[in-house]
């Protein structure tokens, strides 16, 4: 049996006895080792997850849509080096009418056979598959159905083709290709307006006129293929069947989108935790250096029992060790529960149909790690410190601490003496009061580098929605029309003004850099060009040449008076060269714009439009929704509102779930610093404020003497905070910077003031606390003991 | 002297201490009278229960029972805040470690005690009373123990008290410092005439007092008076 030394007993009753303040070391490297295990135990198993389930169920690697090509065509591309295998289907957007929508809701359908496809295979988590014969069947996504509460037996009503058919719900389905259901030209899902729904070949057939032809292309490849070899080989076959271009599956709109997700999940646990877990590592330090500190005494004592340093040491490291595996295990286990919350989360967010819930050993490694080792410097740099005192010198009382008349002397002359008092015991000791100030100023800078997302958002939306969006729906034609149809669009109920526009779908390449993205013209001369300067202020489409966005400039590697060549998709297919005149400011996406009339100018179809923006008059939505309901030839009116709070939502279950996690552990951080700070400070100088006591100071007077120092040092760390707070929301802003969308460096007021009244208040609590001790100051013992 | 005003008037002091399960008897029952003016010396082994009488007195505890007057009032009444204003305005503690506030120099050591009395001496005619009228702007680390000492005894007296309470002033010093502290505080005795409780388990030092009370397990177990006081400077242990 393992003996109990007294030293060990000691080591028990020491932590009974500053259990409090144990606790609260033990909290901030928990919040530290928490928000590390969880960020990424929840990313390794979305990643886990995701790759499994790509697996699982076939996803293709390449896509290559066209605008028809016969069923025969499928040997041939079979036939192209490095394809394995390949699945053909029809693909079709259609209008929804959904109860209790007045605007249609947009819809994807697709063909999907009665034997499971070797590629983009559905999982069915409720319901049947196809029965044989059967051409009115339906199978809907999850994510569609839940908006509509619609199930096995149900019914969808689809605009095909400008034919109204009643569909029969036969199952509930998930989709690889469709984990983000995003509604063409929309940036965020919004399951009520874009749903996507699985039929039977021959229904699509008979409904597209389609028999016996295919326009869209799965492709699976052989191990150690080159994508971009099979892309151009299949483009080639496509090209004649009007291939508008294959893609990749990194490429894959909603794969696209998953990647950009988790890129920013992944920028931000890894960023942010190892900034938290590197500041509580740091805080730990300096409360244990501090801690031991005041044990000199104790030291001393051990030592001339007769205990060696090595000894001694390792008596402070058991009892530091104890706290911080506490804190470590607190840690692990929080994080690790939060870890599968967030990522359960996620998973219903992304619709996995499963989750594999994993983590990395070396999580937990560096961890672990980083806390014991700067708790072990903290308490071995301490512990020598006092070891190396002669044991007699270690237990006199120690000798009053030296000061001298700093250089700032001259400012505390006119101040009261307990005022001089709190100066000097600063200017004394700058590195510690430096050190307070900075874990102070920490503790405010990791709240303001997670809340500053709060106010990002809005701004962001608001510069989306307001500022570069100026229209109040986006109208968008099944195919490209004439401008005449835009008279259809202008005599229609609650319209105030329409603008047509044009998107064309283009490779965009310059030197090495390639981006396949939209071309969008637009009316020049109209309001709703979407093109911003550099304070997001309208700027009119220049007549010639085209605009990049500033995300696709970067992208391509282009600035104003570079040419861009552009190998466009459809129509004619023309290969263009295009001048850059001007980059427009953007937040989301990465769009390319040209003036309406050059573009279609060089498409050579002269008066073509894919779409209309339009105002409306706020008052007559309804009739508007109605008469787009019966316009077949309208795909799908994005309404700007429903875009705006589709977006909201997104962001805050994405983002704004974890950030808020990042508050919570802020908060957990910054109490445990300022409280430490506050309890080991008053062990520092009971004696001292003690003696006051003896001699006649009141608690108030004696009070202000302890607490005084702390609230200044508190109010220097306030503005040095705000100032570390804004470089890590720089970071963070920095990392989340993606094709998708970026966050503005803007921190708000609100967050400032958040950030320092939670220190502020972090900072009452404890001075309350060490003010109700500073009460129970034994003055007797003052008189006798020395510290 | 016995005609002389009384100070401070204890009766029937005693004092329990309960820790755990066990009750410690550390004053059983005293009755001590303090005469204004007189240096009392307060000897007993330690545990005798001389800190305690003294904490008593200087307002820093309550007894178990018992009452002690002082300007007609009864100290066992007093709540805290009161307390603290009967040693703010009244006693003068010196302290066996001095207890000196290491941020501040001698001089603004006791004008940290001026600066809350009621009617105070400068703190530099304090330290020129205490012999240290050459050392107003020295920080405690650049004094010695007696040096310190005396600060501290000038702290104590400079706001006039009525009553100066010594506890083993020369406990952490040698015989020679310590004869230079003790002169401090019979001079300062002497010249302004403050009632002075100095306790010590030396008992060398008993023959500076005009009385010596002798403590041992909680009780007065003998007051004897000095006929003849011998001058601090002289004793040495």
């Amino acid at each position: 049996m393992v003996k109990i030394t007294a030293l060990d007993k000691k080591v028990l009753r020491d932590l009974g006895s500053m259990w409090a303040q144990a606790l609260a070391i033990a909290m901030v490297i928990g919040a530290g080792v928490a928000m590390f295990v969880m960020s990424e135990g929840m990313l390794k198993s979305l990643l886990d997850t995701r790759a499994a389930y790509y697996e699982r169920y076939g996803f293709a690697q390449v896509f290559a849509p066209l605008k028809r090509a016969p069923n025969s065509l499928s040997s041939r591309l079979e036939e192209v080096p490095g394809v394995r295998f390949v699945e053909t289907r029809i693909k079709k957007s259609v209008s929804l009418d959904m109860p209790g929508l007045d605007e249609p809701a947009q819809g994807r359908v697709i063909s999907y056979p009665i034997d499971p496809p070797r590629l983009n295979r559905l999982h069915l988590v409720e319901g049947r598959w196809f029965q044989g014969g059967r051409t009115d069947e339906v199978l809907v996504s999850e994510a569609f159905a839940k908006a509509y509460d619609l199930k096995p037996g149900g019914e969808v009503t689809v605009i095909m083709n400008g034919r109204r058919e009643v569909l029969h719900v036969v199952g509930i389905v998930l989709s690889a290709e469709y984990v983000y259901t995003i509604p063409p030209g929309g940036l965020v899902p919004d399951n009520r307006r874009f749903g996507v729904l699985w039929l039977t070949r021959p229904a699509l057939e008979a409904a597209f006129d389609m028999e016996g032809a295919f326009n869209d292309t799965l492709l699976a490849l052989d191990p150690g293929a080159e994508v971009e070899d099979v892309k151009a080989n299949v483009d080639r076959v496509l090209d004649t069947y009007g291939g508008i271009g294959s893609y990749s599956r990194e490429r894959q709109f909603s794969n696209w989108f998953l990647t950009g997700e988790m890129n920013q999940l992944r920028n931000m646990s890894k960023i942010v935790p190892p900034i938290f877990l590197a500041i509580a590592a740091f805080l730990l330090n300096i409360v244990i250096t501090r801690w031991i500190q005041t044990e000199r005494e104790e030291i001393g004592l051990l030592k001339a029992f007769g205990y060696s340093t090595r000894a001694v040491g390792a008596h402070y490291l058991k009892l530091v060790l104890t706290i911080t595996v506490v804190g470590i295990v607190l840690g692990f286990a929080g994080g690790i529960w939060l870890g599968r919350g967030l990522a359960v989360m996620y998973q219903e967010f992304f619709n996995f149909p499963f989750l594999y819930f994993r983590f990395a050993p070396h999580v937990f490694l560096i961890a672990g790690g980083v806390s014991l080792v700067a708790a072990l410097v903290g308490t071995w740099s301490a512990v020598r410190r006092a070891a190396f005192l002669p044991p007699a010198e270690a237990m006199m009382p120690p000798p009053p601490t030296s000061y001298n008349r700093s250089r700032f002397e001259r400012f505390f002359k006119s101040m009261s003496t307990p005022s001089r008092m709190v100066m000097r015991h600063i200017v004394r000791w700058p590195w510690r009061s430096l050190l307070t100030v900075l874990g102070n100023a920490l503790a405010v800078a990791v709240l303001i580098g997670s809340m500053f997302f709060f106010g990002a958002i809005d701004t962001m939306i608001d510069i989306q929605f307001n500022r570069i969006e100026r229209q109040d729906a986006t109208l968008s034609f099944i195919e490209t029309r004439t401008q005449k149809a835009l008279e259809g669009i202008e005599v229609m109920p609650g319209v105030l003004k329409a603008e047509p526009f044009r998107a064309v779908t283009a490779k965009l390449r310059i030197g090495p850099a390639e981006r396949r993205e939209s071309i969008i013209g637009v009316f020049n001369g109209g309001e709703f060009s979407n093109i911003v300067d550099a304070d997001f202020r309208p700027v009119d489409i220049p007549k010639d040449g085209l605009v990049l966005s500033k995300k696709l400039a970067e992208i391509l590697g282009a600035g104003v008076g570079d040419t861009v060549l552009a190998q466009v998709t459809e129509g004619r297919r023309p290969l263009l060269e295009l001048a850059v005149v001007q980059i427009s400011e953007t937040v989301l996406a990465s769009p390319a714009f040209m003036d309406l009339e050059a573009l279609n100018r060089l498409m050579q179809e002269t008066g073509r439009m894919d779409g209309a923006y339009v105002r409306l008059d706020a008052d007559k939505t309804s009739a508007f929704y109605k008469a787009v309901k019966n316009t077949p030839a309208i795909a799908g009116v994005a309404m700007k509102d429903a875009t705006k709070k589709s977006f909201r939502d997104t962001m805050s279950e994405n983002l704004l779930v974890m950030t808020t996690f990042n508050v919570l552990f802020a908060v957990v951080i910054a109490v445990g610093v300022v409280y430490n700070a506050a309890r080991i400070s008053l062990s520092e100088r009971e004696r001292e404020l003690a003696s006051l006591r003896v001699l006649g100071f009141t608690l108030g007077e004696v009070s202000y003497i302890l607490l005084g120092e702390l609230a200044l040092l508190t109010v220097f760390a306030l503005p040095l905070g705000c100032g570390l707070g804004y470089g890590l929301a720089w970071t963070w802003a920095l990392s989340l910077d993606t094709d998708l969308y970026r966050i503005p460096l803007e921190v708000t007021h609100d967050t400032y003031g958040f950030a320092i009244l939670v220190v502020l208040a972090a900072a009452l609590v404890s001075g309350l606390l060490t003010f109700r001790r500073l009460g129970q100051l034994d003055m007797v013992m003052a008189l006798k003991t020395r510290e | 002297m016995s005609e002389t005003k009384v100070t401070i008037e204890a009766r029937g002091l005693s004092k329990v201490y309960h820790t755990g399960d066990v009750d410690v008897t550390a004053l059983a029952g005293v009755d001590l009278d303090l005469r204004q003016g007189e240096l009392v010396v307060l000897l007993g082994p330690s545990g005798s229960g001389k800190s305690t009488l003294l904490n008593i007195l200087g307002g820093l505890d309550r007894p178990s029972t018992g009452h002690v007057m002082f300007a007609d009032q009864d100290l066992t009444e007093l709540d805290d805040a009161d307390l603290t204003l009967y040693r703010r305005d009244h006693v003068g503690f010196v302290f066996q470690f001095y207890n000196l506030v290491a941020s501040l120099t001698a001089r603004e050591n006791v004008e940290l005690v001026t600066e809350i009395a009621a009617n105070p001496m400068s703190a530099d005619e304090a330290l020129e009373l205490v012999g240290l009228g050459k050392r107003l702007n020295h920080f405690p680390a650049e004094l010695s123990g007696g040096e310190q000492q005396r600060v501290a005894i000038a702290r104590a007296i400079a706001k006039r008290p009525g009553i100066l309470m010594c506890d083993e002033p020369t406990g952490a010093l040698d015989s020679k410092t310590g004869g230079l502290v003790l002169d401090a505080i019979a001079r300062t005795n002497r010249e302004l005439g403050t009632t002075t409780a100095v306790i010590t388990h030396n008992a060398v030092i008993a023959d500076m007092a005009d009385r010596v009370v002798i403590i041992g397990d909680g009780r007065i177990q003998e007051v004897r008076e000095n006929a003849y006081k011998k001058d601090p400077g002289s004793l040495s242990w």
